[in-house]
């Protein structure tokens, strides 16, 4: 059993070569995002500062301050701008250029923001500055960590349930024979297609009800919006990675070289869609690609309807994309899909 | 009677390698048509080309009369040669997932009864026997009430007795009226349902007729049969062309009464005589060879 595993996997070409190139990608495409640098714990917001790029050392910035490792400077040109990023979480502290005493802000909800704020003071000589720089509150609903997060887990979890319960099974159906019994029956490709397409947008909407309602009654979560505001764009983004799965879905019958598929697209799509970690500071470049995901537009319209209150005229760039996306992705699918290769 | 179904010079190519070369057949309405032939001989691919499964390279394919439509789909039920369906369905969700696929659905419990799948109607469709499976995967290609009906090989791997079952189970189908394409590698069955019969090999259809017909045309004789003990040495003496197979003497012949006469006149004892009547069997070995095919 063990040579002849074996040789199923050498001889499966497609999927051998992707055991290789997968890993080779991801590794590769994090280089080129990320740099060969260590990965940046703490991101500190400067303002007033037109640019993003900022220099420290020419900056007022305490010298052991802007020297500790791991640490990144942002600029920001408002205070405005750099307290609705440090209240949703894209950045751990905000602090005023100029002469001391320095005017800080940093939200108590964030664990980071707190370690940062111990640092900065730390790094404050003469002591006395100490004294002077001056804490500030932030104005309105603090969002916590676990606020900013829950909505990424929901749509992570989401993606992955698209992309494999759509992509995935269709291959397998493909591969054992189930779509040649279902070829020979008056079903068309379209009909097929838009049953596996709404069983899963279903499927998709019940566990997201069920698991925020579990998850509310535990922690209770933020929502400054509208809810059917929320469960409009969690259906236009389950509707769209459906769609990207019947894309996936539409041609292929080696269930390997689909797994590997799929990984290529949806850890990229999970790192870069601010899931876990915000983008602020990352080269513009990066921002743009992380713009080609579905997964991003989600969590832009949820973080803004839940966090700031926003309604849907306020995320309309979002929606607009989303329903381009899912109608490019449909199109693509039913153009692509065969029912035996 | 008119032909219900006509394949016309059909072709189909994998690259280089030539499946289905030029066969040609009618099917007549309400008969059992058995399309029989080696591995590799182009039966599952002409079968599924008819289908609609596969797209022929060239030839023509007339049903009713006229080129297929999107309405032959409603009128054809097919039973694979292997089939994988949905999971976690029972055998009884799994005909009603299938019956409203179509406008002119059977009545489940008439299937049911027909195809006796009452004891395990309610189990999930991968947890039945080989026997119970076969009879579902019939009932699932009769749930549109199909006028044709094709059976690919629907009684590889049984038993005896599910076989018999089986067969006594497309009798019944065939008696309603339906037309049946059958294919089998066991020439038992395509004489015992069949009412007309294909050969093919290589592509090509090489014999067709009833099996009464197959039989005279290609394999006429009878065969005379004997333990070698009954020669009593003189089989050497035998002025007949005869086969020694094991310690068993055959002899084919035409006309029995003059054998058995000869061999009466030579005081051979007749006691363990056996006479083997001609077979589809032999016929088919007589027009595609005894050499083992893969």
């Amino acid at each position: 059993m063990f040579k002849a595993r074996n040789r199923e996997f050498f001889r499966d070409r497609a999927a051998f070569g992707w055991n290789f190139m997968f890993p080779f990608l991801i590794v590769a495409g994090f280089g080129v995002i990320f740099g060969a640098k260590s990965h940046t714990e703490y991101k500190i917001g400067l303002f007033p500062h037109e640019t993003v790029m900022v220099a420290p050392a020419e900056t007022d910035i305490p010298n052991e301050f802007s020297q500790m490792r791991y640490i990144e400077f942002i600029g920001i040109p408002t205070k405005t701008e750099g307290l609705d990023k440090l209240k949703h979480h894209k950045i751990d502290f905000l602090l005023k250029l100029g002469d001391p005493p320095y005017e800080y802000y940093v939200s108590d909800a964030s664990p980071k923001g707190y370690v940062i704020e111990q640092m900065f003071k730390a790094s404050l000589i003469p002591p006395t500055f100490k004294t002077d720089a001056q804490k500030k509150e932030i104005q309105g609903t603090a969002i916590r960590y676990l606020d900013w997060l829950f909505p990424g887990i929901l749509a992570m979890n989401m993606m992955f349930s698209a992309l494999w319960g759509v992509g995935y099974v269709v291959v397998r159906y493909r591969k054992n024979g189930v779509l040649k019994r279902l070829k020979v029956t008056p079903l068309s490709a379209f009909e097929y297609l838009s049953a596996q397409a709404l069983s899963r947008i279903f499927l998709l909407m019940f566990t997201l009800v069920v698991v925020w309602i579990g998850c509310d009654f535990i922690f209770s979560f933020t929502v400054l919006g509208s809810y059917v505001d929320l469960i409009l764009i969690f259906f236009l983004g389950s509707t769209s990675l459906t769609a990207l799965g019947l894309v996936l879905a539409s041609r292929g019958t080696s269930e390997e070289f689909t797994t590997g598929i799929l990984n290529f697209i949806s850890w990229p799509m999970m790192f870069l869609s601010e899931v876990w970690f915000s983008l602020e500071g990352a080269p513009q470049w990066v921002k743009g690609a992380s713009r080609v995901f579905p997964l991003t537009h989600i969590l832009t319209a949820v973080r803004k309807i839940m966090h700031d209150g926003a309604g849907l005229m306020e995320v309309s760039v979002e929606i607009a994309i989303l329903t381009l996306m899912t109608l490019a992705f449909l199109g693509l699918g039913a153009l692509m899909f065969s029912w035996n290769k | 009677m008119a032909a219900l179904l006509e394949i016309n010079s059909l072709v189909k190519k994998y690259n280089t390698v030539i499946a289905v070369n030029g066969a040609s057949l009618s099917v007549e309405q309400g008969v059992c048509f058995g399309l029989l032939g080696p591995n590799g001989a182009g039966k599952t691919t002409t079968i599924e080309v008819i289908e609609d499964v596969i797209p022929p390279t060239s030839g023509e394919i007339i049903y009713k009369g006229k080129p297929r439509t999107a309405s032959f789909k409603d009128e054809i039920g097919i039973q694979f040669q292997t089939t994988s369906l949905l999971s976690f369905l029972t055998v009884r969700e799994t005909l009603e997932t299938f019956q409203s696929l179509y406008r002119n659905a059977a009545d489940i419990d008439n299937l049911v009864e027909l195809c006796q799948l009452g004891e395990f109607q309610h189990q999930y469709n991968d947890r039945i026997s080989g026997g119970q499976r076969q009879r579902f995967l019939l009932s699932m290609a009769l749930i549109n009430q199909p006028e044709l009906l094709f059976l690919d090989e629907p009684s590889t791997g049984l038993d005896p007795q599910a076989r018999r079952n089986l067969w006594d189970l497309i009798q019944q189908i065939k008696q309603e009226g339906k037309t049946i394409i059958l294919t089998t590698h066991y020439m038992e069955e395509a004489q015992y349902l069949c009412d007309e019969i294909a050969i093919m090999d290589y592509g090509k259809i090489i014999a067709r007729g009833t099996p009464r017909e197959l039989i005279k045309q290609y394999s006429p004789e009878m065969t005379v049969m004997l333990p070698t003990r009954s020669f009593d040495h003189s089989l050497d003496r035998l002025p007949l062309p005869y086969r020694k197979v094991h310690d068993t003497v055959e002899i084919k012949t035409n006309n029995v009464n003059s054998c058995l006469n000869l061999l009466i006149s030579k005081n051979i004892d007749l006691s363990d005589l056996t006479v083997r009547s001609p077979s589809l069997e032999s016929v088919f070995l007589n027009l595609t060879g005894r050499q083992l095919r893969e």
